[in-house]
């Protein structure tokens, strides 16, 4: 059993998630869970963030990774407020229902 | 310890990340994104963030998906329906050509990162509430004030968003 782990694996981690986000971003037809993709895409790239941010020994990673946490509540603040909304107007949560702009 | 833990948390992320996307109902789904927060919050701690290992705790596992979970709870979101029209053939290939592109990916950091020492767990402290405070209110200060600007009209959005139709 090694004693360190190489830092690419932490990436690859991160791609791993950022892939399964965009997939889920993709595939799913539930507007929450198309939102929590959004989401889970948010936290790869953090991770990314921090990785770098230790190969480097700067802490102005951690301090890009605290940006995007703030800017992903605020996203979820004003995205849930409009998913509200929506359901309140249309009944539905289907993002193939809501599709009034598509044309 | 280092490889062990890492294993550890990565598999549980993944394994909760593939949850969120097969998952049919919401809640399970919100479910997953927590598990997933939590142990990247221990990878976090691992690579020397400290700070940002307790704010991804308080802030995403706390406050925004408790947020998710009221929304679900609130529009009582069930389990989501066939509505996607998708062929056998289009499921699979999806899937590979997904597995694909994440082992190329794979391939390209192995091959492009430049050789540097494995993470060691307490390498790096430099990710302590007082090295990001000093860093934040000093170098960065600017743009935390824009995020404080953001915040605000996130809230006022929100509420406009979210009010009663007079």
């Amino acid at each position: 059993m090694p004693t360190s782990v190489p830092v690419s694996w932490y990436l690859i981690l991160s791609a791993i998630l950022f892939g399964l986000g965009v997939a889920g971003f993709i595939y799913r037809r539930n507007i929450i869970t198309v939102f929590m993709s959004i989401e889970l895409m948010l936290n790869a790239v953090n991770l990314t963030f921090i990785t770098f941010s230790y190969t480097l020994k700067q802490v102005d990673g951690h301090i890009f990774s605290f940006f995007v946490m703030v800017v992903a509540a605020a996203e979820a603040a004003v995205g849930l407020a409009i998913i509200l909304t929506v359901f309140k107007n249309r009944e539905t949560l289907m993002i193939d229902d809501v599709s009034s702009m598509k044309y | 310890m280092t490889a062990l833990i890492f294993f550890l948390f990565a598999s549980i992320a993944v394994f909760c990340g593939i949850s969120l996307v097969t998952q049919t109902h919401p809640i399970a789904s919100a479910l997953s994104l927590i598990g997933v927060m939590g142990s990247l919050a221990i990878l976090y701690l691992q690579l020397g963030g400290e700070f940002i290992a307790a704010a991804q705790v308080i802030v995403y596992a706390g406050a925004i998906m408790v947020l998710f979970v009221f929304v679900i709870m609130l529009l009582n979101a069930g389990a989501e329906g066939t509505s996607l029209q998708m062929s056998n053939f289009a499921k699979y290939a999806g899937i590979f050509v997904l597995a694909a592109f994440l082992g190329l990916i794979s391939f390209v950091i192995q091959a492009m990162l430049p050789k540097t020492e494995g993470v060691v767990f307490g390498a790096f402290q430099g990710g302590t509430a007082l090295n990001i405070g000093r860093k934040l209110f000093t170098t960065y200060l600017l743009p935390f004030e824009v995020t404080s600007v953001l915040i605000l009209i996130a809230i006022l959005g929100a509420m406009v968003l979210a009010r009663r139709e007079i």
